[in-house]
């Protein structure tokens, strides 16, 4: 494991109980073709912890958090600079098959985006590529366990056979979540889960982030600030591709160190 | 009225349209008109299409025949008498002519019907193939030489032309091949019910046959040569089509090579389809020695015609698969074979379906290509896939026709008789046509899925 306290910027929350560093990123940039999108950023992402990433759109937060499982890879203009290490690996190392890592660092997308087959379907895709169970019974197993986990369960247990794409949106995202457990992730991305959300689904969704942190390290990229005040620990502030802050969610919101953050959190800029 | 300034002309009743909308309902009417216009236009023409196929074809699916009994004579058709089929083999159809002719004319002589003309005149009303098929009949079984059996044979194409409305006792005066004896007599035999007109398998599974006898000529070999070409253009270009768009559209990587390709693909697609003919000339028949004629070689060449509208209607539908659902597998840690294969393809396959099948009725329908690799032979021998008769390339299969070469070929022989066998091929290749759209919409319910 590496040192969890490389970057003077990143203390610990004393509120929670975070243990240790799971993905450190230095110095990244990110260009696409010649359009520099991300500047020599610096993140930290914390073990048992949820991260958000804020600023206004365009700003990079989403292009770096495609960064950490390397989904920028499929767009051919793209070039990524710096380090980014998971446990101590580099990510970007030449021996690194992505697909690999994007077992370990799963990702959930803005718009709700199930697989056209059934519900039962989409949640074991992942373990079945990953050939995470033994037999159907396993199977059925871990199905259960990741629709409980992201509460969708009690609301489909009778109509797992019953299209995925048949249900509600909030629905929906909760079941791509639920898919992205299933693969036992350690890291979980999340890109503005809750844009497509009405009130009600978005604090299921915000309720099932609180209660992932037990297992998982989340990443969420939001453009709530009063979401990320809810659910995060740690929150960094992007702005034109720079990071402009980044400290415990607390901090961010009560006493920002950079003007740019108070004027964003405050709504002069955005 | 309109033309004044807002500012002086500021009540205007919403009961009275103003110029402004009156012109533009106007265009939106004219707009309408033409577009009923055009629509009626396309009706129209598909109606008189119809109307002229259906009308000159259907009677091919009718044959007149006549049923009399025929006696099989020993001395004539087995003279050593001992029954040998390769012996019998020898007497050819010109053998049979007059055991038929003969036969008649003592059946007409015990019916007590005069034919009023000779006996040449009369066995001038049978089709010519008529002894070709009592040979046919005795050699398959030689018992029946001696005996008397109740055949039914064709009658020629002018007779049968008569009960069609094709001939007429008027065109018979200035017609060689028919005397309005001959139909006065046949009128008189299909009133006795020795002649009837009736539906026949015959025109959809005999071979062709040669110009003199249209009542004989069948699709039979052109139905198998396009039925043969379909397999190999659909075992060759589905799977290279649908590689092809996968490898352009997925993997390979966006560079001017590529873009070229891609060019290229869209421009093959617009190629005269008589280009093709020439490359297959050049390529299957001139440099590869692949037999001439064989539904190999014309599946070839079509497989090539139809593999860039496979490869645009396939790639097509790949793009047409939201990118969400090819980030959702990659995120979940799928590869991208994985992802293509379990999720964009599934949900592509109605849209290449489709393309397939358009592209494979297209390739049926086809004909200027087959024209230069010699698929325009006048073939009477069933062809079989694995030729039997070569011995270069036993694999090529023999030489064969295809549906819309028999129909060109048809309409170049002089008897009229062949207007109809014509047109009656286009409806077997318009049902065809239909049966295969009908899949394509089928395939596409079958595996059609929301997302």
């Amino acid at each position: 494991m590496e040192g969890s306290n490389m970057n003077d910027m990143s203390q610990i929350d004393q509120g929670v109980a975070v243990d240790t560093l799971k993905m450190r990123a230095r110095g990244v940039d990110v260009y696409y073709g010649d359009n520099h999108a991300i500047k020599e950023v610096d993140v930290d992402i914390a073990d048992k912890t949820v991260t958000a990433f804020i600023g206004p759109s365009g700003c990079g937060k989403s292009t770096f958090l495609r960064v950490l499982n390397r989904m920028n890879d499929t767009i051919d203009i793209c070039r990524v600079e710096g380090d980014v290490t998971l446990e101590g690996e580099d990510i970007y190392d030449p021996k690194v098959d992505p697909v690999q890592l994007r077992a370990k660092v799963g990702m959930v997308f803005q718009k709700p985006n199930p697989f056209p087959k059934s519900i039962f379907d989409n949640v074991a895709y992942g373990p079945r590529i990953h050939g995470l169970a033994q037999n159907k019974a396993d199977l059925e197993n871990i199905v259960e366990k990741s629709l409980r986990r992201a509460a969708l369960w009690d609301e489909v247990k009778d109509r797992l056979t019953a299209p995925g794409t048949g249900l509600s949106g909030g629905q929906q995202q909760r079941l791509c979540i639920a898919r992205a457990v299933a693969t036992s992730p350690e890291v979980l991305l999340m890109d503005e889960p809750c844009s497509a959300l009405d009130p009600i689904a978005t604090a299921q969704v915000e309720e099932l982030i609180d209660e992932l942190r037990s297992r998982f390290s989340v990443v969420i990229v939001t453009h709530s600030m009063q979401q990320a005040a809810r659910v995060s620990q740690k929150t960094a502030f992007f702005h034109l591709g720079n990071l402009v802050e980044f400290d415990d969610t607390d901090t961010i919101f009560t006493n920002p160190s950079d003007p740019r953050t108070e004027s964003y959190i405050t709504g002069r800029i955005g | 009225m309109t033309d004044m300034p807002i500012s002086t002309a500021p009540k205007r009743s919403l009961y009275a349209q103003d110029a402004r909308t009156k012109k533009r309902n106007r265009a939106e009417t004219r707009f309408r008109v033409y577009g009923m216009a055009a629509v009626i236009t396309g009706i129209i023409a598909l109606i008189v299409l119809l109307t002229s196929i259906l009308g000159n074809g259907l009677s091919a699916f009718q044959q007149t025949y006549i049923s009399y009994p025929i006696t099989l004579s020993e001395d004539r058709l087995d003279p050593e008498g001992n029954r040998d089929p390769a012996e019998m083999a020898a007497v050819t159809t010109f053998g049979y002519l007059p055991v038929i002719a003969m036969s008649l004319q003592q059946h007409l002589e015990a019916e007590g019907i005069d034919p009023g003309m000779g006996g040449r005149e009369l066995a001038a009303m049978l089709s010519e193939e008529a002894p070709a098929q009592i040979r046919a009949m005795v050699l398959a079984n030689p018992e029946l030489v001696g005996t008397t059996i109740d055949a039914e044979i064709l009658v020629g194409g002018r007779i049968d032309g008569f009960f069609k409305g094709r001939v007429t006792m008027e065109s018979a005066e200035r017609d060689r091949n028919v005397s309005p004896a001959q139909l006065v007599l046949a009128q008189q035999l299909a009133e006795l019910g020795m002649m009837e007109t009736r539906f026949n398998w015959d025109f959809i599974t005999w071979p062709d046959a040669s110009g003199s006898r249209p009542e004989a000529a069948g699709l039979g070999v052109a139905i198998i040569g396009s039925f043969y070409m379909m397999l190999v253009v659909l075992a060759l270009a589905l799977p290279i089509g649908v590689a092809a768009s996968i490898y352009l559209e997925e993997f390979a990587p966006k560079n001017r090579l590529t873009d070229l390709i891609e060019v290229n693909i869209s421009n093959l697609a617009a190629v005269p389809s008589i280009v093709f003919g020439i490359l297959g000339l050049a390529v299957f028949i001139n440099f590869m020695n692949f037999n001439q004629s064989s539904p190999l070689v014309g599946g070839l060449v079509l497989t090539l015609m139809t593999l860039p509208t496979i490869i645009i209607a396939t790639r097509a539908s790949l793009r047409a698969v939201p990118p969400s659902i090819r980030q959702a597998a990659l995120g979940l840690g799928a590869s991208k074979m994985q992802s293509i294969f379990h999720h964009v393809l599934p949900l592509a396959m109605p849209g290449i379906l489709t393309g397939t099948i358009i592209g494979l009725a297209q390739a049926l329908g086809e004909t200027a290509p087959l024209l230069l690799i010699g698929m325009v032979a006048f073939v009477r021998e069933y062809p079989d896939f694995l030729s039997t008769h070569s011995n270069t390339f036993p694999l090529m299969g023999d030489g064969a026709t295809a549906l819309p070469v028999q129909v060109y070929s048809w309409t170049q022989r002089s008897d009229p008789a062949f207007v109809e066998r014509a047109s009656g091929a286009i409806i077997v290749l318009l049902v065809f046509l239909l049966m295969m759209n009908l899949i394509a919409i089928l395939l596409r319910r079958r595996f059609e899925r929301r997302w």
